[in-house]
């Protein structure tokens, strides 16, 4: 591993968490009582935190709204206006309306849906497939871990967005095709904090206790190392849940994502770029939109990483 | 030292031709048909073809030869600089690549000059101002940077600098002003990114002894900051230099297709769109090419200007200071 892409594995655990968590290396089953209040006092921090809690709220509605974009607009995505194209935002339409006179808060909305499917699918393709090759370059080491960890390298040497591009040329466009996209080149940055942090808690003394206690290695990797390694691995999916908001949208803002009727971040976005100099809300107050989400996300993954310091 | 460059070269250009593989492995070995694809590309229906026509052009764009036939003809050509023709638009990918590359290189270049000035300058000012609330906003700056979508931030720089207060061209090459929106919407992301590791870079640097040495002296904050700080903080954030110049290359992909720019990002965008599979493969082996050699470059460059650095055995660098992690 050269220098930078040290410094491209993301957060080091290391860094961020130098000496271990006291109380999870007692761990196992009695150590319930100690952690329980942990969480309650982390929850307590995270209350005093009025941005933290602003950025959560933000988020909160984005996936209700995309579980039920009906229950925030009282328009249908399809339903044009036809005395109100191209109107203004105003107290009937928040967004103003697009250029068939629909209603762009609604199409917003309902741009959640397709936009918050993919992120997950996205971010589902990108943990498990880096949890695992993490899991099993970092617990097996050797050949085996310099063979994946070459392999993760030289996917980190084709520029993410390239990556994608090449993966979208193959399989065609849609929503399906973009997501797998950007899963696929999230991987290496999963894979690489699951190794470092696999690495580290094989060496406590507790997965130690358990192999001496007679477990096999399949029960050490599933009951000890797995549960312990996944906190950086869950604050780098809410980091790269932007990241790859940003990638999907960007993706189908070129033309690859799903087909113009439907409603689409990127699409929607892209779809106003040709009345900019008449409808600037068009554009603009949609990208505003997956802007404050991103920006939660960042902000709240921010927060994590403070908190577990 | 000899030994280590030379090995490093080497890995460089293991790690380029892996790229090359990965990037022709997803390009024809995933489940799509080739032929269907090209001819699509081509604006043929298959079926309106006799076989004898479908074998000529199954011969045409080399599909009667096997994968390894393929990826043997691609990957020598591509050694020579050559990665055969576009399928939509009738010239060869070089000359394609070629009438373009310069408009990109020239954005890229203006884009990583400007964020490495910007971001430099303001990571200095963020750890240097201790007036609390300017400092936290500034610290926390970068992080705000990097959320805005650079399609969104060129859709509103179009919409503030052209329509509303009509200085600048929306659209187009021509001259020194139509590069000024580019570069920016850019470097918004880019100087962001750096900004990011170099402010946590001076805040490690700044706790050194040293400086406390140069304090007690009687050196003022700010000959401190730049003199001495700046210079050993500014290390570890070259590191990051690799990523910043890709960054540069594959953000021309959506700037140069909002920003209606002919260059190599635009090109990109048409041939996805297009299914123009060997433009696609010659742009992917280009930007890998770039970020490879970017960083072998920085880690070659390294131990010359920190001394400190120790090659180990395994041909491996060694930071000076703690790792600082890219967030």
């Amino acid at each position: 591993m050269s220098v930078q892409e040290r410094l491209l594995s993301g957060p080091d655990p290391a860094v961020l968490d130098p000496e271990g968590e006291p109380s999870e290396v007692e761990v196992d089953d009695r150590a319930l009582g100690p952690r329980r209040s942990r969480t309650r006092v982390a929850l307590a921090q995270l209350l005093r935190r009025p941005v933290f809690l602003l950025a959560a709220l933000y988020v909160l509605f984005v996936v209700v709204s995309a579980i039920w974009p009906g229950a925030f607009s009282g328009y249908g995505p399809y339903d044009p206006d036809t005395h109100h194209v191209l109107v203004g935002p105003s107290r009937r339409h928040p967004f103003g309306t697009d250029n068939y006179g629909r209603d762009l808060w609604t199409r917003t909305l309902y741009g959640s849906t397709l936009t918050i499917k993919a992120t997950v699918l996205a971010l589902a393709i990108a943990v498990t497939a880096g949890l695992t090759l993490g899991v099993f370059a970092g617990f097996f080491g050797g050949i085996v871990d310099a063979a994946l960890m070459r392999a993760v390298d030289v996917l980190l040497a084709i520029p993410g967005l390239l990556l994608a591009l090449s993966v979208v040329t193959a399989l065609g466009y849609g929503t399906v095709p973009v997501a797998l996209a950007v899963g696929i080149a999230i991987v290496p940055g999963f894979a690489r904090t699951t190794r470092a942090e696999v690495l580290r808690v094989k060496t406590l003394p507790y997965v130690e206790a358990a192999r001496a206690g007679g477990a096999s290695w399949g029960r050490v990797l599933l009951r000890h190392v797995l549960p312990n390694s996944w906190g950086p691995v869950a604050v780098l999916a809410v980091l790269d849940g932007g990241v790859a908001i940003i990638a999907i949208a960007s993706l189908s803002f070129l033309g690859f994502g799903a087909a113009p009727p439907a409603a689409e971040w990127g699409t929607l976005i892209a779809g106003g770029r040709n009345y900019l100099v008449t409808a600037w809300w068009f554009s603009l107050l949609p990208g505003l939109f997956v802007a404050l989400l991103v920006l939660s996300l960042n902000h709240i993954s921010k927060t994590f990483q403070e908190l577990r310091r | 030292m000899t030994r280590y460059v030379a090995g490093r070269i080497v890995q460089a250009v293991g790690v380029l031709w892996a790229a090359f593989t990965v990037t022709f492995g997803i390009l024809y070995l995933l489940p799509s048909d080739p032929l269907q694809l090209q001819l699509a590309a081509a604006g043929i229906q298959e079926d309106s073809l006799s076989p004898a026509a479908l074998a000529a052009a199954k011969h045409r764009f080399g599909l009667d030869q096997s994968v390894w036939e393929q990826y043997r003809h691609r990957l020598f050509g591509a050694l020579h600089g050559d990665f055969g023709r576009s399928l939509t638009q009738g010239e060869p990918v070089r000359t394609l690549i070629g009438d373009r590359i310069g408009q990109t290189l020239l954005l890229s270049l203006c884009a990583a000059v400007v964020s490495l000035v910007a971001g430099t300058a303001l990571a200095g000012l963020a750890t240097f101002v201790r007036w609390r609330p300017l400092h936290v906003f500034l610290t926390r700056l970068p992080a705000l940077g990097a959320s805005f979508p650079q399609f969104f931030v060129a859709l509103f720089a179009i919409q503030l600098f052209s329509f509303d207060l009509g200085v600048l061209p929306a659209t187009g090459t021509q001259g020194f002003r139509s590069l000024v929106m580019p570069v920016l919407t850019i470097s918004l992301l880019t100087s962001s990114v750096l900004a990011q590791v170099l402010i946590k870079s001076f805040d490690e640097t700044l706790r050194q002894p040293y400086i406390q040495t140069a304090r007690a002296k009687g050196l003022s904050r700010s000959a401190v900051h730049v003199k001495h700080a700046l210079k050993n903080a500014a290390l570890p954030a070259m590191t990051i230099l690799g990523v910043v110049i890709g960054l540069t290359v594959t953000s021309s992909i959506i700037v140069e297709t909002v920003f209606t720019r002919n260059g190599i990002g635009q090109l990109a965008q048409q041939s996805v769109l297009s299914q123009d599979v060997p433009v696609v493969l010659a742009v992917v082996t280009i930007a890998a090419a770039v970020f490879v050699v970017v960083n072998l470059v920085v880690d070659l460059l390294y131990p010359l200007l920190d001394p400190r650095i120790t090659h180990v055995r395994s041909g491996r660098l060694r930071p000076p200071t703690p790792e600082v992690a890219a967030t």
